[in-house]
């Protein structure tokens, strides 16, 4: 998450020449992230003890030139009203705004609606990221740059695939979830764009849309199910996207780098991709010593986040890759590995609990075995075939979900406020 | 008095375990199960006892000589070199089985009750007929061999109707016999032959053959899931005749009652046991461990957390922290179960170490 921007003499302020967008989404989109997303908007979700849209801001922290962060999306304001509040404590020299918009303009629209109040106090650039990324990085002199990673072949299609000249960098094509192989470089969803390239562009691809109707590529057989799934295959005309509608003009322009990160990198999209996303901003946080986390110990295996306010008997075993939430309760002999436990939680004595999240208030019963099944870090998918059907590989109890005492619930998501009385594995619990 | 328990070959249904010990020496509620047999049929009187096999590992004669000298009766064993099926080892002991006029028992080694040996013998002799065998009542007769009495008569047998489609009675063979020394003379010698579908038919045709209802339960124990329910009827059995031989349930970690721990077994804090446990010589429980309907056998191990159900535990084997078995998991001897792990039905056979989950039922070779 480090990245250092070249200060370049400007006349603007202290080197203050950048903004950075966080693209935040809003309750209609994010449905992937379901059942969580029914009780919480998806930027705040806690992983690794923190919301999601806090490690954006961590990250974009650590850029001396940037002068504001700007959020855009379609939540109502009231719903990041305390985090500003608390974000504006914790980064006092990062003005944090939050611009809504009251109609989905998808990525591109919204960024172009809101092109006076981002570049109010004459930025050069600006980074966009969506909310489920926490990573930025060194800039080239160019007009725009993306963010990207190398995922194994078959996982790329998933993704926008991004084809670059080995030596200068410079983005030849771009297409975004491609039906056959054409790289494995992929779109990490962050970019950097001189404000000269990307609202002229924005702007070309606006009038472009209005002269001719748009061209639609229909998905193959193979692609179906993620494009049916994706979150943004809005058809409305209004509707811009940075990915579809922008990028592969960019990629016609000669100023379109793309930079490589070896760094970890993980969509949280599904919900079962938190635990994964979880285990690496844990990782992460760990080797770079941050006093947060607890000290390990026999009965704690790093990394593990435990929040003050929770209780933890001490013959209880955590970690690795636990994060526990506020006034959670780990009875004696509990067992917790790559788990997310929500706010108020109680997992009761002897119960085992692996490769889950368990949500708000929920209660697991003593010697309950509550169980997902992992799934490689390199993978990028959080569903595996069993039997011949495609399951959740990650548990999630939704919010207020009560499994009795020694009851096993494995590879299941599971809707708010269900009580769970008897064995269950590899359903969807309405 | 006499007796003769078939007890045949490999016990293949009761793999793993009878990969690692012979069938009757495998041990039912802390003692082998033809100790069961044994130790009732001395009881009322028995001297001589033949198990007829088919195999003869040492390990099982040397075994049962002990057993032998405790219970002060002899034991022969009779190895047939050709399967003779179910009569034919009766005719291969005439030797023992006919050296008096007393009448004999016949046992199958796979069935436990509660071997009321000697009302069986009594009403033997009341009747005054050529043999006399134990039946018991079922749920679903169509499955089985069924016993029809003669009309107006509570016990003379009239005819068997083997797995009956339309409901002509409840009563089935319970595989426990007395017979006169005079049936010895109706089987033929070296000829595989069936004491249920030819020797018996043969008596009932003269009417010489009765019925006796055993009380209380019955179990065919030749396979682990069996194995697994005749241990819980035994186990309830015990606590109405003989609550001593269990745990009393006032003890802190009993739950649901009919639970038999070997006084050499350690058993940590926080345990959750029962019901229907039996817990054997040497065995070792961890910290906070759940234990319901199983069976560990000698020197196995459990550890803190673990959460174990419906399964044997094998000879020396080790169940992990955390560990969740059930839904008749079966581990041979010397199994390494990990910790964490999950085993949902799984046959694990010996001397095998388990890191991965077993999420449907599988055989662990």
């Amino acid at each position: 998450m480090s990245l250092q921007v070249p200060m370049r003499e400007k006349a603007n302020g202290a080197g203050k020449d950048t903004k950075a967008v966080i693209l935040v989404g809003g309750p209609s989109r994010g449905t992937r992230f379901r059942p969580l997303s029914l009780d919480v908007p998806k930027p705040l979700f806690d992983v690794a003890g923190h919301p999601i849209i806090w490690h954006c801001l961590t990250a974009i922290a650590k850029v001396p030139s940037i002068q504001e962060v700007v959020m855009i999306g379609y939540y109502d304001e009231s719903v990041f009203r305390d985090f500003i509040k608390d974000a504006s404590h914790e980064f006092p020299n990062l003005p944090i705004k939050y611009l809504r918009e009251y109609e989905a303009l998808g990525t591109a629209g919204g960024l172009y609606h809101f092109r006076d109040a981002i570049l109010k106090g004459r930025p050069e650039r600006i980074f966009v990221l969506n909310s489920d990324m926490a990573e930025l990085f060194d800039n080239k002199d160019a007009e725009a740059v993306i963010l990207g990673t190398r995922v194994s072949d078959d996982a790329a299609t998933n993704f926008g695939c991004i084809v670059s000249d080995s030596h200068s960098r410079r983005v030849l094509h771009y297409v975004e979830k491609p039906e056959g192989h054409i790289s494995n470089l992929i779109n990490c969803g962050v970019y950097l764009f001189s404000v000269d390239a990307i609202f002229p562009s924005i702007k070309t691809a606006i009038k472009r849309r209005t002269d001719r109707p748009r061209l639609v590529s229909y998905p193959s057989s193979e692609n179906l199910e993620s494009s049916f799934m994706a979150d943004d295959d809005d058809e409305k005309k209004e509707v811009l996207r940075l990915e579809q509608d922008i990028l592969s003009d960019l990629a016609d322009s000669k100023q379109f780098f793309v930079y490589e990160t070896k760094d970890f990198w993980r969509q949280i999209k599904t919900a079962g991709s938190a635990v994964p996303a979880n285990a690496l901003y844990l990782q992460k946080a760990w080797q770079s010593g941050s006093q947060e986390l607890a000290k390990p110990s026999p009965n704690l295996i790093a990394p593990v986040f435990i929040h003050p306010t929770a209780t933890v008997d001490p013959t209880a075993k955590l970690g690795p890759n636990v994060s526990i939430g506020p006034r959670a309760v780990i009875g004696a002999g509990a067992r917790v590995k790559d788990t997310i436990v929500l706010e108020d939680s109680h997992i009761k004595h002897d119960a085992c609990v692996l490769y889950s999240i368990v949500g708000w208030n929920s209660t697991v019963g003593a010697w309950a075995r509550v169980e997902g099944t992992p799934t490689p870090v390199t993978s990028h998918t959080t569903s595996i075939i069993k039997n011949g059907v495609k399951v959740q590989s990650i548990t999630i109890l939704g919010k207020e979900t009560k499994v009795n005492d020694e009851v096993r619930v494995q590879n299941c998501v599971c809707l708010p406020f269900k009580e769970l009385k008897r064995d269950v594995s590899n359903e969807v619990i309405m | 008095m006499k007796a003769l328990i078939l007890v045949g070959g490999f016990g293949t249904r009761l793999r793993p375990l009878t990969l690692t010990l012979p069938k009757p020496l495998v041990e039912f509620a802390n003692k082998p199960m033809i100790m069961h047999q044994i130790e009732a049929l001395a009881s009322v009187g028995v001297k001589d006892v033949v198990l007829a096999v088919n195999y003869r590992p040492e390990i099982m004669e040397n075994r049962l000589k002990e057993v032998a000298e405790t219970c002060g009766i002899n034991i022969h064993f009779s190895l047939e070199s050709e399967p003779l099926g179910t009569a034919g080892p009766l005719k291969l002991a005439e030797d023992i089985l006919g050296k008096d006029d007393e009448p004999f028992f016949v046992l199958n080694s796979d069935v436990t009750c509660e071997f009321p040996f000697q009302k069986l013998v009594d009403f033997h002799r009341a009747h005054g007929d050529e043999g006399t065998i134990c039946v018991t009542k079922v749920e679903e007769p169509s499955k089985y061999g069924v016993i029809v009495h003669k009309p107006s008569h509570p016990s003379r047998i009239d005819r068997f109707v083997e797995k009956p489609v339309e409901f002509v009675g409840n009563r089935i063979n319970a595989g426990i016999y007395i017979l006169n020394t005079s049936v010895l003379s109706r089987i033929e010698k070296n000829r595989p032959t069936s004491i249920e579908q030819e020797t018996f038919p043969a008596i009932v045709r003269e009417g010489q053959l009765h019925s006796f209802d055993l009380e209380g339960f019955w179990m065919d124990v030749g396979q682990p899931k069996d194995f697994l329910t005749g241990t819980c009827l035994y186990l309830s059995s015990l606590a109405k005749k003989q609550p001593k031989l269990l745990v009393s349930p006032s003890e802190s970690y009993v739950y649901g009652g009919n639970v038999m721990v070997d006084p050499s077994a350690k058993i940590g804090k926080n345990c959750r046991i029962g019901p229907n446990v039996v817990i054997g010589k040497d065995c070792v429980i961890g910290d906070g461990v759940r234990l319901q309907r199983c069976t560990l056998l000698p020197s196995s191990k459990v550890k803190d957390h673990a959460w174990v159900k419906s399964t044997i535990v094998g000879w020396n084997s080790t169940v992990g922290k955390w560990a969740r078995l059930e839904n008749v998991t079966v581990l041979g001897d010397d199994v390494t179960i990990g910790d964490e792990i999950y085993v949902n039905g799984g046959s694990v056979l010996p001397h095998k170490s388990i890191k991965a989950n077993v999420d449907v039922p599988a055989i662990i070779m």
